[in-house]
């Protein structure tokens, strides 16, 4: 699969000029708010028209402005989950996940809607009204419906963004999943790091309607903040690891990364999956002695490779931990105190908790 | 119980009136949905030309509106002329001439209903419709259309309640004419001309009350219905 989007667009007098491809799998659309990513999926779905632009899916022109094609959105079959889940409020939950399988003329095949009930775990709100769902509910029956109309690619705009924390920890297993199991290409629009982290494989990262930097995603995150549209108070690392067991008493996660353990909060994946965590520096502590009876659960040894420059009173000192580069964000005072410099032994202190989505 | 019983006459009227309003009201609808689509979503020249048109007879003295149709449909009216030639469809004096002046005036309430519903539709979910593969026909038929039943609905009915109670146009249009145009309030009006009418006038003003708050009373009921409809999940 590859996809190639260019387009330029003028809304007011914002402009958007970007193009980016995909090769498949998860590719994030990353930026602030405001940023234009939505307007980028919108064109690629048809349901923007920019003043120039393309998008060709595996060599298919879909819209070509100098050609003057424009395949209409309902022709294009790209699954769209939006950001508020737009259920069709007069449809029970089984008939707006069967709404797109009648287009897909394929609405006989039941082994296909089961498989993704399951997956969802939506099979007992199948009788049940849009309107009684709750918020987190509502999106993954969008998802479902999404995926049952047999789209060639699947473009979802923030799909978590206007649920609560705890709703967002409800999906993310789900999105994983989809990822996982199914071979549809999405674009996945997002302006959380942690989300990107974990689901995309590469990123496009937007501002101001411009591709500011595209590749794969843990060297595009592992990248300074500065180079990254992304706020201050999100700096952070990128942690790669594989799952490697899981601890259901307590519903953590363990996940091996480099020569460390890291435990995560609930039972995310399943052990052998990858896992990429995104460790923001103002959830790291550093400590120049092993701390003890401590309730953080990842205390990891490493050595300071080196400080940023003072900001806003603070620095950031990046760790190498057991071959994972980890960043702490700390008061000058406190480097000042425990006199951290390069080459200096360190134990980051991470909170299982800050670890959760 | 004598006092309550309808002679033959007002039963006829009664009757009479059922029927033009029931015409009106189906005739009109077929034109209704796609004026109020045009009006709710339509970016054209003339727009507020048509919006006035439309709302015309609900501020037009209804004579005035009757004498209009009597010009138009009349026999040697250039619309009434070439349908009596060519399709046998006479309006004056007939009990059809009765039902268009109703559908007329009845349909500025209806547009207006239908209208309200289809801009109270969050388009969102129509575009939601073609990412799934509905086609613009589709997309109306089963997402909109759905959505704007219950605004149909209480157009249908507040068009049918004007037609049971429109007067001025009617009697214009196609005068007075028992069994074939004298609808309940021509009846009523003739029953007041006329020494001893009371009963019958009064027999009639209360079906004529009872019929217009029934109907007053379901559109309100619809008009909910739609507002709880149209709300996206």
């Amino acid at each position: 699969m590859r996809l190639e989007v260019e387009a330029r667009h003028r809304i007011g007098s914002f402009t958007i000029d970007a193009a980016f491809g995909s090769e498949g799998g998860v590719t994030a659309l990353f930026g602030r708010s405001g940023s234009g990513k939505t307007s980028l999926v919108n064109i690629i779905a048809g349901l923007l028209r920019p003043d120039r632009g393309r998008v060709v899916l595996d060599g298919k022109v879909i819209a070509d402005s100098e050609r003057g094609t424009f395949t209409p959105v309902h022709r294009r079959r790209f699954g769209y989950v939006f950001q508020e889940a737009r259920l069709f409020p007069h449809l029970s939950v089984r008939r707006n996940l069967a709404y797109g399988r009648w287009f897909a003329g394929m609405a006989g095949s039941r082994p296909e809607f089961d498989r993704v009930v399951a997956m969802l775990g939506i099979g007992h709100l199948l009788e049940r009204r849009p309107g009684t769902l709750s918020g987190g509910e509502r999106q993954r029956v969008a998802i479902g419906r999404a995926l049952l109309a047999a789209p060639r690619l699947l473009l979802m705009d923030e799909p978590l963004a206007a649920l609560d924390d705890a709703r967002k920890a409800e999906i993310l297993p789900y999105l994983e999943r989809l990822r996982d199991e199914t071979r549809i290409p999405i674009v996945y629009v997002s302006h959380s790091v942690a989300e990107v982290a974990r689901l995309a494989e590469r990123v496009v990262v937007v501002d101001n309607g411009r591709v500011e930097a595209s590749g794969d995603v843990a060297a595009i995150l592992s990248q300074p903040a500065a180079a990254l549209a992304t706020e201050r108070r999100e700096t952070g690392a990128l942690v790669e690891g594989v799952v490697e067991g899981q601890d259901d008493r307590h519903d953590l996660t363990l996940v091996r990364a480099g020569r460390c353990l890291i435990r995560v909060p609930h039972l995310v994946s399943s052990p052998g999956h990858a896992l990429r965590l995104y460790i923001a520096a103002r959830d790291v502590m550093l400590a120049t002695a092993r701390p003890e009876a401590i309730s953080a659960l990842n205390v990891l040894e490493g050595t300071v490779v080196d400080l940023s420059p003072v900001g806003k009173g603070s620095v950031d000192v990046r760790v190498d931990c057991g071959g994972n580069m980890i960043v702490a964000r700390i008061t000058a005072l406190s480097r000042e105190t425990l006199a951290l410099a390069p080459g200096k032994t360190v134990h980051a202190i991470i909170k299982t908790v800050a670890l959760d989505y | 119980m004598e006092w309550t019983a309808l002679t033959d006459a007002e039963w006829t009227a009664v009757q009479l009136s059922l029927r033009v309003a029931t015409v009106a009201m189906l005739a009109s609808l077929p034109l209704a949905l796609p004026v109020a689509m045009a009006l709710a979503r339509g970016r054209f020249w003339g727009r507020s030309v048509l919006n006035g048109l439309v709302h015309m007879p609900l501020i037009l003295p209804p004579v005035v509106t009757g004498f209009a149709l009597l010009l138009i449909f009349g026999r040697r009216g250039p619309i009434g002329a070439f349908l009596a030639e060519h399709f046998g469809l006479v309006f004056s004096f007939r009990w059809t001439g009765a039902a268009l002046a109703c559908a007329v005036m009845g349909f500025p309430l209806m547009v207006r209903s239908i209208r309200l519903s289809i801009e109270a539709v969050d388009r969102k979910l129509e575009d939601a419709a073609a990412t799934l593969g509905a086609g613009p026909g589709w997309v109306f038929l089963t997402v909109t259309l759905p959505l704007i039943l219950p605004g149909i609905l209480a157009g249908m009915v507040l068009s049918f309640a004007k037609a049971m109670g429109e007067f001025g146009a009617t009697i214009t249009f196609v005068s007075n004419i028992p069994g074939e145009t004298q609808t309940i309030a021509a009846a009523i009006y003739t029953f007041t001309q006329v020494p001893g009418g009371d009963a019958g006038a009064m027999r009639l003003a209360v079906i004529s009350i009872i019929v217009s708050m029934t109907a007053l009373m379901l559109s309100e009921i619809l008009a909910a219905a739609a507002a709880r409809r149209t709300v996206a999940a």
